[in-house]
């Protein structure tokens, strides 16, 4: 299997880079595990590590559609922050910041992990003390948050306009220094290698096209690849879930599937060293390592499983990198791509056990589960093992709904569009 | 993505505004019944495929539309009047 050094580098150099060998195994499925997880995204794959390395379960099969990491652990603007509001929000990111803090050293894998701070900024009294709020709310959780003046912002962001003229003047800004952002690819293929040199199956191309069940229990999976049955089946399709669902038998579910757009610019000199979210709309830039803007705004609002959206959310958000920073307005689209986004009822995910015995549950990560997913994973694969929640996966069940319990960060209710 | 208003015409996607799923009904008021309240609140058949969803010509007439919709590739097979015969939809 692949090592990386700089003499393997060297080496490989010399011989026209046609000896590196693969970083994985490409078995074909056994007709029995102990654990199927289906979905070979960040999730999955994380997951799947996470019940070989901490629980001692390696008869374990990741059954993936299409390629390795071909959804939306290569689609998004690769933040990671846990600057949350509500203590259940708190307790989970921050859970995962720590994962992410030794997450290279743990898999072996440069995950490119770069805590360069993002910054929140406010443009009215009221969000300013909404975002003082959220700083408090994290700092009491043990989370790190700074608030800054337009001047401390000015002199941190040259690029910005903090001048009282801007089209949205800065009134100051939140910032977690610990957060940052991560090479996204470099996370499912980390999390791919560490887990397949200890003993779990990845098996690409192969499609789950419906459930085998001994009554009510879920006992396997039909695939594109045959049948394969295991004790236990995880779910881990972020905006898939929904028809993987229907393929059990649930017919309706807290998730609406939804695009969510991505855009990245041409390449330029150092230009911004931190990631800088924009308060009056909805937008988050940083500059990847290739010099390129990477960013995002809201979803385009309807529901859809394309992969792709339309003009008027391009035009929307990138009038609003403009309105931030006025200096790129000449800068062209290098990219710009759709990933469907698994949009849960109150803007939090659900890792549980269930809907149905022998089934277990890991999704509604709306657009934030890049930065989730090494605790996502951790705390997925401890429910599969131990039949029971870790902590900080406690509070994200599916039966919330119903008790009234929702995990609702902005208050916006069960319109999953908004949040 | 062009929307066909029954009483504008062809118009862009950002004169609308998406209400959510059409095919959601809301019990009656007086209805004691959790489960079907819970259902109707929460619970969505998410469909890949054709949609049947609410959409409000905000920026326009400002009539509220049902349209079916394709959730795979945004093609719209319909556009009607939403009447008094539907009922539902997202609040916002």
């Amino acid at each position: 299997m692949a090592e990386y050094s700089a003499f393997s580098l060297l080496k490989n150099a010399f011989s026209g880079n046609r000896d590196w060998k693969p970083a994985w195994r490409k078995p074909d499925p056994k007709p029995n595990y102990d654990v199927i997880v289906i979905g070979g995204g960040g999730h999955g794959l994380a997951t799947a590590y996470y019940l070989a390395a901490e629980h001692g379960i390696t008869n374990v099969a990741v059954l993936e559609r299409g390629w390795l990491g071909s959804g939306n652990i290569g689609r998004n603007t690769t933040i990671v922050r846990s600057n949350y509001l509500l203590p259940e929000s708190v307790r989970f990111y921050e859970h995962s910041m720590k994962l992410w803090e030794n997450l290279s050293h743990e898999l072996n894998y440069n995950v490119m992990f770069s805590q360069r701070g993002v910054l929140n900024l406010a443009h009215s009294p009221g969000q300013a003390d909404a975002f003082i709020r959220r700083g408090n709310a994290m700092r009491h959780g043990g989370v790190d948050a700074e608030w800054l003046t337009p001047c401390e912002i000015g002199r941190k962001v040259p690029g910005l306009d903090i001048s009282g003229s801007a089209r949205f003047p800065i009134t100051g800004g939140l910032l977690q220094p610990r957060a940052g952002t991560a090479r996204h690819d470099a996370v499912a293929w980390g999390y791919a290698r560490a887990a397949d040199r200890r003993g779990v199956d990845l098996i690409e191309n192969c499609e789950v096209t419906g459930f085998l069940r001994d009554g009510d229990k879920i006992t396997g999976v039909s695939t594109t690849r045959g049948d394969i049955r295991a004790k236990k089946v995880a779910l881990a399709v972020a905006g898939s879930t929904s028809r993987v669902l229907e393929r059990a038998g649930i017919d309706t579910f807290p998730i609406e599937s939804h695009v969510l757009q991505a855009f990245v610019s041409e390449a330029l000199k150092p230009f911004v060293d931190c990631v800088v979210t924009f308060g009056a709309g909805h937008l988050y830039m940083s500059q990847s390592d290739k010099g390129g803007l990477v960013f995002g705004g809201s979803l385009d609002f309807y529901n859809s499983y394309a992969q792709r959206g339309n003009l008027p959310t391009v035009e929307d958000v990138t009038s609003e990198i403009c309105a931030m920073f006025p200096t790129v307005a000449r800068l062209r689209l290098l990219r710009s791509w759709g990933g469907v986004m698994d949009m849960s009822m109150d803007g939090s995910p659900i890792i549980t056990k269930g809907p149905l015995p022998g089934l277990y549950l890991n999704c509604g990560w709306c657009y934030g589960g890049f930065k989730a997913t090494p605790a996502s994973g951790y705390s997925f694969a401890w429910t599969i093992a131990k039949d029971e929640p870790h902590t900080i996966n406690a509070p994200f069940t599916l039966k919330r709904f119903e008790r009234g319990a929702a995990i609702d960060e902005t208050g916006h209710g069960p319109t999953p569009k908004l949040h | 993505m062009l929307i066909d208003c029954p009483h504008c015409g062809a118009r862009d996607l950002s004169e609308f505004s998406y209400q959510g799923d059409a095919t959601r009904t809301r019990p009656d008021p007086a209805s004691t019944d959790t489960k079907a309240w819970i259902d109707y609140v929460y619970n969505r058949p998410n469909p890949a495929g054709k949609h049947r969803e609410y959409w409000q010509h905000a920026g326009g007439c400002r009539a509220h539309l049902v349209i079916e919709r394709d959730t795979l590739n945004h093609e719209i097979r319909s556009v009607a009047l939403a009447r008094r015969d539907y009922n539902g939809g997202d609040a916002a």
